[in-house]
């Protein structure tokens, strides 16, 4: 409203100032129009316009004969008479008073007007205290759970043994491939021996967290051990495998980091990405050219910031597919782009390398390039609870800032000491690897022409798995098959195996299959059972 | 809500403002100090601004021997503390450990039946709960919760934290409302901030504030969209580790009927600490178990092993099982531990043979209420309601937090001191637990040694009883 004022306004200006020339010069009641025009505006451009419009007009005026134009000018004539008439003599501060002064005068008002006015609002109606009653009143919520279904009903296999290679369930003897038990340590003489040396002297919780008389001397060995084990400055203890992960990563990622990671990290992994509520980016599982294109399309992207912090996240071996990362490739990626690395440990410690230092000693890479390992101990180290090492400044900085650290108890002790023994068990027996690499490449061997279902992991890793070459559309329907296939190995063979679960919160959509973990302690007439076992479920259920 | 007297409020300022001052100003000289020095890390971001862990270079690290004190003994009522940068150790009393019942530490009944689970199981089962690691220890542990608690069911997982972290996520999602309690816990805030939920908070234990909330939430709606919220849950705690207060449960629940909200109570310092048989807030405060929803605790504190749990229908904990990422995908508890809930359990129910249980319970709240009183009357200011076995004692200013524990420690006093960030600014305290385990004779002695150091470091803010307390006079208060 007010632009077309405004507009209005500078074109009145501009046409009546045409008009004007035109008409005076017409009517020829005054002075040279060419001095008319003078008064009106005294620019030099205006003058010289004035000129070149008193020349057109001329040739106008030649050209144009009708009645219509007659009336026109005459109307012209009228209007301007009527406007002039009563200021024609009026000077007012040296400057003669025109009538055209008036109306811009008057449009001065309006805009002014138009501008102090507020603009329209409607009337803010908050709740009355009746209408809050009736809302509160008539709001249904839907209940707590959704309605229970026939498959969420499977109950899981209760042992009543430890869980070693071989275990028992309902009275039976049992193969078991579902304990990630890679180095055969369950039920270890000389781990019993220091879990019950501890239990008697420290009683079995710490009662408190760290910061306030949890931490035991039990605590600080094992840290000082694992990073003698590993070479690293300083490792930090957590008291739960599955909180290692969401709790270091917020710690140091924050908003506004990037964050680079597999899209097939495990659960606990995507929960410490959304805690800490960095822009995530995912590259297809274990790709290093998707990787290399998803850094380059960030560093173009994104200039420069100073304190803008990089991250990639990978795990060394996948639970969720038991693929290897090429750690080499990673590190020479994160150089070229200046990325740091947190890496996840907790399927290869103690399993790849030459001495089971882990995924570093594999490839080849020194320690100190990856910036942050972490691991979770409930998988080679047959203990729970979880680390993180690296350099002192990083683990100093998690002593403070980690949530599942300073607000949680910590480790009770016997674990911890467990802890220890394990790694001096793997330290000074080296053949345990050599073992379980072995077993790994026989259960390969046995699983090469298996029907329906193809290895999908790497052939070095611990965990075989076994993916649907064939999947029926839904995930659902994927992974109730693969149940009944592990319930029918368990009562038919006697094996426990695994298939692949998820939750609704798990974000990962890698391939479902069934997984089975090896350990040094299985015999070779175990795996050939797995494998003729599978074999034989594979044919039956799949095709 | 404390009050905190004026003239404490201003030299507790200074105190922070000398400490900032001086904290920037070696911040200005090790700048200089290294623009001399090279940095091997060139192009890459620093991993920790600079002003992230201002507070922990400057003002934490000067006080740290305070926390993180290392022992060599169980966490008993006697404890060995070691001294830094030596092996030498020093016995000391423990005011510090959560030990309620005195389970912290080698037990006549528990420890061989612990020991005997382990040589049968082994440590840990490396392996999920849903794969091959639920045991018989497992399921027996899950029925003995579910029946002590008094629901139908209950789940177990390895570690209190990640309980909450875990669970609320799976219960409400985008669309659902959170109200919780201004000063719950950090893992529950973790777990509702995993969730998507919209989060509301409301005044700390005062239900009315929370009636408020929830009727202006239910009138509202989703915000920006105004649609009518999926399911709301209100999160509160059972005794409040800060503050040692009981929560006014009864009426938190009578307002949550009323709205149709679904009640959540973290019951990590309550379980089996109050109550006359140990079953918690809802067993003292007489509140039904089945008017409460979800019911949540952790074993580390009463039941001296590791773990959390949560309480249910029977429906609510199949669906949790069947989609919980903690049942899932973490390593399920180890089997000692389990044991040892079971053992403190049965001990605490009487169900062992003996009376120790009921022995331990009425020891606790004995020790509680004389501890209380005790310090009432030499002029500390203690918070916390009575039967409650936290106690906080406020030292406010942040030189006398360092001072009160060193004193203490001098004589052989292992208090615990808590300051900025698990307490707001000005309010730090020093926080004692009392347990089962402490006799007369260990009370009496903790309270000659707290009394000298709160005369020595000025934190007898009341007046010592007889005399009659007067106006206070120009108190700001802090909420």
């Amino acid at each position: 409203m007010f632009g077309l004022l405004v507009l209005f306004f500078f074109s009145y200006r501009f046409l009546t100032f045409k008009i004007l020339v035109v008409v005076k010069f017409e009517s020829q009641s005054f002075a040279s129009p060419l001095l008319w025009a003078n008064d009106i505006s005294c620019s030099k451009s205006t003058r010289i316009s004035s000129n070149s419009l008193a020349a057109l007009c001329s040739i106008h005026r030649a050209k144009m004969d009708t009645n219509l134009v007659e009336m026109f000018r005459a109307g012209l004539n009228w209007v301007t008479m009527a406007l002039d008439a009563p200021s024609a003599r009026v000077v007012l501060f040296g400057v003669r008073i025109q009538w055209h002064i008036f109306v811009e005068v008057l449009l001065g008002f309006v805009i002014v007007i138009l501008l102090s006015q507020k603009s329209y609002k409607p009337p803010k109606r908050p709740l009355t205290e009746q209408e809050i009653d009736e809302l509160c009143d008539e709001w249904v919520p839907e209940p707590l759970i959704p309605p229970i279904t026939e498959d969420m009903m499977h109950e899981p296999p209760v042992l009543e043994s430890a869980a070693g290679p071989h275990t028992t369930v309902n009275g039976k003897d049992v193969v078991n491939f579902a304990s990630a038990n890679y180095l055969g340590l369950i039920g270890h003489q000389k781990l019993l021996e220091s879990c019950t040396s501890a239990l008697e002297k420290y009683g079995v919780g710490s009662c408190g967290p760290r910061g306030f008389y949890g931490t035991i001397d039990v605590h600080l060995d094992c840290e000082t051990r694992i990073s003698k084990f590993l070479s690293t400055p300083d490792t930090i203890l957590y008291s739960y495998g599955l909180s290692t992960m969401f709790s270091t990563i917020p710690c140091f990622c924050k908003k506004g980091d990037i964050i680079v990671a597999d899209e097939g990290v495990h659960w606990g992994i995507q929960n410490g990405l959304q805690l800490s509520r960095s822009t995530i980016v995912y590259f297809k599982h274990n790709d290093m050219d998707s990787l290399r294109s998803t850094l380059e399309k960030i560093m173009t992207k994104n200039k420069r910031s100073k304190n803008l912090r990089r991250y990639i996240v990978a795990e060394a071996v996948y639970q969720n597919s038991g693929q290897i990362a090429p750690l080499d490739e990673i590190v020479k990626l994160k150089e070229k782009y200046k990325f740091r690395v947190i890496l996840d440990e907790s399927n290869s410690f103690g399993v790849l390398g030459r001495s089971g230092r882990g995924l570093a000693e594999h490839h080849g890479v020194p320690i100190e390039k990856i910036d942050v390992v972490t691991a979770a101990m409930g998988h080679a180290l047959a203990t729970e609870g979880g680390f993180c090492t690296g350099n002192a400044r990083i683990i100093d900085y998690q002593r403070l800032s980690s949530s599942g650290y300073v607000f949680s108890a910590s480790l009770p002790p016997y674990l911890a000491s467990a802890a220890i023994t394990a790694i001096d068990v793997i330290d000074q027996n080296p053949e345990l690897l050599v073992k379980m690499k072995h077993n790994i490449a026989l259960l390969w061997k046995g699983l090469k022409d298996i029907k329906g279902m193809s290895l999908a992991s790497d052939p070095e890793s611990p965990i075989v798995f076994l993916k649907l070459e064939k999947s029926s559309g839904s995930t659902k329907e994927d992974l109730l098959l693969l149940e009944k296939m592990a319930d029918r190995a368990l009562k038919e063979d006697s094996l426990l195996v695994v298939s692949s679960k998820k939750s609704f919160l798990d974000k990962c959509r890698l391939p479902v299959g069934i997984k089975l973990l090896v350990s040094a302690g299985h015999s070779e007439s175990d795996l050939v059972k797995v494998s003729e076992s599978l074999k034989r479920l594979a044919s039956e259920l799949l095709l | 809500m404390i009050t905190i007297p004026y003239l404490t409020a201003v030299s507790t300022y200074f105190s922070y403002g000398l400490l900032f001052a001086f904290g920037q100003l070696r911040d200005y000289s090790r700048l200089i100090f290294d623009w001399c020095s090279t940095n091997n890390l060139q192009g890459y971001a620093p991993i920790c601004l600079a002003h992230e862990d201002f507070y922990i270079r400057r003002l934490y690290h000067r006080i740290q021997d305070c926390f993180n004190r290392p022992i060599s003994s169980a966490p008993d009522s006697w404890v060995d503390v070691i001294e830094r940068r030596t092996t030498k150790s020093t016995r000391c009393l423990n005011l510090g450990s959560y030990n309620y019942l005195g389970f912290g530490s080698f037990d006549e009944y528990c420890t061989p039946r612990v020991i005997e689970s382990l040589k049968k199981f082994s440590a840990s089962t490396c392996s999920s709960r849903v794969d091959a690691g639920t045991t018989s220890v497992h399921a027996e542990l899950e029925e003995c919760v579910a029946n002590y608690v008094g629901k139908p069911a209950a789940i177990v997982t390895g570690m209190g934290f990640a309980t909450n972290s875990a669970i609320i996520p799976v219960l409400i999602g985008k669309g659902g409302l959170i109200i919780s309690d201004s000063l719950n816990h950090t893992s529950i805030v973790n777990g509702a901030r995993g969730s998507g939920a919209t989060i509301r908070v409301f005044q700390h234990n005062t239900p009315a504030h929370l009636e408020r909330v929830l009727k202006e939430q239910i009138a509202e709606g989703q915000p920006r969209t105004h649609r009518p919220w999926k399911k709301i849950i209100v999160v509160v705690e059972g005794i409040y580790s800060m503050e040692g207060e009981i929560c006014q449960l009864p009426e938190i629940v009578s307002v949550c009927k009323k709205y149709k909200a679904y009640v959540y109570l973290d019951e990590a310092h309550s379980i089996g600490a109050i109550g006359k048989t140990g079953r918690g807030v809802c067993e003292l405060l007489g509140v039904d178990t089945a008017d409460v929803d979800i019911m949540m605790g952790t074993f580390t504190k009463s039941f001296g092993s590791c773990g959390g749990y949560i309480a249910g229908s029977k429906d609510l904990i199949q669906y949790l099982k069947y989609h919980c990422p903690a049942h899932l995908y973490a390593t399920s508890i180890s089997t000692p531990s389990a044991q040892q809930i079971i053992s403190a359990i049965k001990v605490i129910l009487g169900e062992d043979g003996s009376n120790r249980g009921a022995q331990k319970l009425a020891r606790i709240r004995e020790n509680s209420n004389f501890f209380r009183a005790e310090l009432q009357k030499m002029g500390f200011e203690v918070l916390g309601d009575n039967d409650s076995p936290v106690m906080p004692i406020m030292l406010y200013n942040p030189a006398k937090i360092p001072a009160f524990s060193r004193e203490c420690l001098r004589e052989n006093v292992a208090v615990v001191v808590v300051g900025f960030p698990a307490t707001p600014l000005l309010l730090a305290r020093a926080r004692i637990c009392i347990s089962a385990s402490h006799s007369r004779e260990d009370l009496i002695k903790a309270l000659k040694v707290i009394s000298k150091a709160g005369d020595l470091t000025g934190i007898k803010y009341f007046p010592a009883a007889p005399k009659k307390q007067e106006e206070e006079k120009d108190r700001i208060k802090l909420d």
